[in-house]
């Protein structure tokens, strides 16, 4: 038989993806935002426990726009990544496992995500 | 089989388990500080200095950085294995973000050292 050459799509940007993979990638996209932000976090926590001015500095710091922007990049990915972290625990000791439960997990953590998100954002700004 | 540059044969079971330890620990740190936040609303330099003074909580911090770098590395290494092929390009990344760990754990040990 002739070998064919059929076309192959494996673009993922073009396929609908199933709510459980949108949560596994959003996982891993929050992931790499708080590795990233390691650094900055720690150097927080040093200025925090300088000096009295260095504190009270970084309350002021805290003050400007730009500085809540940056902590609601940093505090969304936490709280995504934290539910969803939650979600692969439950899946290890196979809550959530078959598609139906999967499905209502990964729905769950998305909306619930958002709403917390909502809510810190209200306490940051 | 994924012929990984920096590894001997790689116990996976090991690094699920230490993923999902590591994120206990961290779980339980989160929710202890966020705790601590939300009892000290206008949280004073008196009050935070004071709570780093305690050695138990220097302990537990160094421990939850530690675990973060482990559970860091552990992801890292996921991402990177499935996104860059080239060997020796992910080879370098890795060595990069190991020091970058690493560092930011010595970094949090200096800091906590300070505290008296």
């Amino acid at each position: 038989m002739r070998s064919q050459k059929r076309p192959v799509n494996l673009n993922l940007f073009t396929i609908r993806q199933p709510v459980p993979a949108i949560a596994s990638i959003l996982h891993r996209i929050s992931g790499i935002i708080l590795f990233l932000a390691i650094p900055y976090l720690i150097w927080i926590l040093g200025q925090s426990l300088a000096t009295e001015s260095d504190f009270l500095a970084l309350y002021d710091h805290f003050t400007s726009p730009l500085a809540k922007i940056i902590t609601l990049i940093i505090v969304a990915p936490f709280i995504y990544h934290f539910l969803a972290g939650i979600r692969h625990l439950l899946m290890d000791i196979n809550i959530g496992v078959d598609l139906k439960n999967g499905r209502l997990s990964a729905w769950i953590t998305i909306i619930l995500a958002i709403i917390l998100t909502i809510i810190a954002g209200f306490y940051i700004w | 089989m994924v012929k990984t540059v920096l590894g001997v044969d790689h116990q996976g079971l090991r690094d699920w388990l230490f993923q999902r330890i590591s994120a206990l620990i961290m779980a339980l740190y989160s929710i202890c500080m966020g705790w601590f936040l939300f009892t000290h609303p206008h949280l004073t330099y008196g009050e935070w200095y004071g709570l780093f003074t305690l050695t138990g909580m220097k302990i537990f911090t160094l421990i939850f950085i530690a675990a973060l770098l482990y559970h860091a590395w552990i992801g890292m290494w996921t991402v990177f294995t499935d996104y860059i092929k080239p060997a020796s390009l992910r080879l370098v990344l890795e060595v990069a973000m190991l020091f970058m760990l690493v560092a930011c754990f010595l970094w949090a040990l200096v800091i906590l050292w300070g505290v008296n």
